[in-house]
């Protein structure tokens, strides 16, 4: 099973974790990512390019089926304005066990970051500005490169 | 060539001033770079948004590619800032 959704509502991560525990492997791992304050963010507005983002996550996640045998996997990326402290993104993953499930897991969040068409503008009082690229993000997803 | 939708985000959409037009290249536009100083060459927001194209990503019909990608039959280019998601 391989749910992707790009939503503008909260993520319910009880519902994510429960259909991931359903889906018959001995292992779930879950990452989920949370609006930093980052010296007084009042604003962070996730911007995203339709259908290519669906697309991204599905091929990611399909990758990541593929090479870790995974039962389960589920991306849940928020868009739209948020608050600190609001869930961004969320990433869970189902095995037989948990080695397959906490790498697919690191996998997926890394190469979303690198692969995955969003952009992040964040708001400080009548300062608004779009977030630059991460060295570090793209070394953490170029280890997994194989 | 045939008219392309282009379609940009983030601060280059806001510079730009619009998210999505279509237009037609001329024919001697190969590849995205090409595409980008054509745009460019428009002057105000454009040459502001794409006059450095090493800030530049693009996608075309969807998918990531670098710039000197050919755009020969592209009916969507997407142009952008470095992704900055998760």
């Amino acid at each position: 099973m391989i749910r992707i959704l790009v939503t503008d509502a909260p993520i319910d991560v009880a519902a994510e974790l429960d259909a991931l525990e359903r889906a018959g492997g001995g292992a779930v791992a879950s990452f989920t990512g949370l609006v930093r304050d980052d010296g007084g963010v009042e604003e962070l507005f996730l911007e995203h390019y339709p259908l290519a983002t669906e697309k991204a996550l599905s091929d990611l996640a399909a990758e990541a089926a593929q090479r870790w045998s995974l039962a389960a996997a589920a991306v849940i990326h928020r868009v739209g304005a948020m608050k600190p402290g609001e869930r961004i993104v969320f990433v869970g993953t189902a095995a037989a066990h948990r080695a397959a499930a906490l790498e697919a897991c690191a996998f997926l969040i890394d190469r979303l970051k690198t692969d995955a068409p969003f952009w992040k503008r964040e708001t400080r009082g009548q300062d608004a500005r779009w977030v630059g690229e991460r060295d570090s993000d793209h070394h953490a997803a170029d280890r997994w490169k194989r | 060539m045939a008219a392309i939708d282009l379609l940009y985000f983030a601060w280059v959409r806001e510079s730009i001033g619009v998210g999505h037009e279509r237009a037609t290249p001329p024919v001697e536009i190969a590849d995205v770079a090409g595409l980008i100083d054509w745009l460019a060459a428009r002057g105000g927001g454009y040459a502001e948004a794409l006059g450095d194209k090493t800030k530049l990503r693009a996608a075309v019909d969807q998918l990531f590619v670098p710039l000197d990608a050919s755009i020969v039959g592209a009916r969507e280019i997407a142009l952008f800032p470095p992704v900055t998601g998760g």
